[in-house]
């Protein structure tokens, strides 16, 4: 199957305001957007967890996974360890967040093989150096996507308006948006139903 | 009309930036608005409202009756400064910082001192807000 054309990333993050402003980071950044509330559930949706994972098909890859640090439960720390560990997913980049500089836990982090360590807020031109990083690095033969995306991604900002710009990303059903439980949840803009069955992560 | 309500809400927003109520990262915050998103800024701290609710309800809760588990009472504060900051809150994000001293420090009367100051400067921010969204529209 071809590569999607936007990259999917899963963000996880305890905090609903957080959550929200990272999904605009990446949106603008042309990235598609899955977002968790805690690692138990990004790991539910990797199907790491045992049970069957509510997405199963390839269309739904996740390019880069992007963790808070400090969360309730599993720790960002303790989600990257996890994801190194697993033969199937220990090659997704995993990107770190958080508001302290703790260059102990910065250290322990990338040691575990986080890609890097994002002091919050975090800005878009980071989100965007994030994804450039890797464009580059997914696939042999990128540089043709890199330079589409990088374009209609320009383009998307100049002009606006986000629904002509997705439909014409998206040939193939890829990844939508699940959003945790936020009363506020932007709906999925995505016109396109993914195959798989949906259920809510919430 | 509809000039001068831009200048009034640019003006409020120089006002807030300058007396220090809000910092860059709400200015941030809206350049990540467009004409498909034109409430984006709104939206979220509409969101952080809720969530601080949460938090401040919680803290009181905790400040209420020893034994004061301190460490708890720094990690709720740890997240309502976290959203604050997220939004450019900058003077709440202080008082948020003062109190996780006065948690280290396991002085609770410190804490309930700091709690309320606190809860003035995010009282009074989202009175400011509400008038400046009101203004933008």
């Amino acid at each position: 199957m071809e590569m999607a054309q936007e990259l999917h990333v899963l963000a996880v993050d305890d905090s609903h305001v957080d959550r929200k402003v990272i999904e605009r980071l990446l949106k603008i950044s042309c990235c598609k957007v899955t977002a968790v509330e805690s690692g138990t559930r990004a790991l539910q949706y990797l199907g790491l967890d045992g049970e069957k994972s509510t997405m199963g098909i390839d269309g739904l890859k996740v390019n880069l996974i992007l963790t808070d640090y400090s969360m309730p439960g599993m720790t960002g720390y303790e989600l990257l360890k996890k994801i190194k560990e697993s033969s199937v997913l220990s090659k997704i980049p995993v990107v770190i967040m958080s508001s302290e500089k703790i260059l102990p836990r910065i250290d322990r982090c990338l040691e575990e093989g986080a890609e890097e360590f994002l002091l919050k807020p975090v800005k878009l031109s980071d989100v965007k150096r994030l994804r450039d990083f890797i464009l580059r690095g997914e696939g042999d033969d990128n540089k043709e996507t890199e330079k589409n995306i990088k374009q209609v991604c320009s383009r998307k900002r100049k002009f606006q308006d986000d629904s002509t710009t997705q439909s014409m990303l998206s040939a193939v059903v890829t990844a939508h948006d699940i959003e945790s439980s936020s009363p506020e949840s932007s709906a999925s803009s995505e016109s396109l139903q993914p195959l798989s069955k949906q259920s809510k992560i919430g | 009309m509809e000039n001068q309500k831009k200048r009034q809400a640019a003006y409020m927003k120089r006002s807030l930036l300058d007396q220090g109520y809000l910092d860059e990262q709400f200015i941030h915050l809206e350049e990540l608005q467009d004409d498909a998103n034109p409430n984006f800024v709104e939206e979220v701290v509409k969101l952080y409202y809720t969530d601080s609710a949460r938090y401040v309800r919680n803290i009181e809760l905790a400040l209420e009756n020893g034994p004061y588990d301190f460490a708890r009472l720094d990690n709720m504060m740890y997240q309502f400064k976290g959203s604050s900051s997220s939004i450019g809150a900058r003077r709440v994000k202080r008082h948020c910082s003062q109190f996780q001293e006065y948690c280290n420090a396991k002085n609770i009367e410190g804490c309930r001192n700091t709690f309320q100051e606190v809860k003035q400067e995010y009282d009074t921010l989202k009175t400011k807000l509400e008038t400046y969204f009101q203004m933008e529209r």
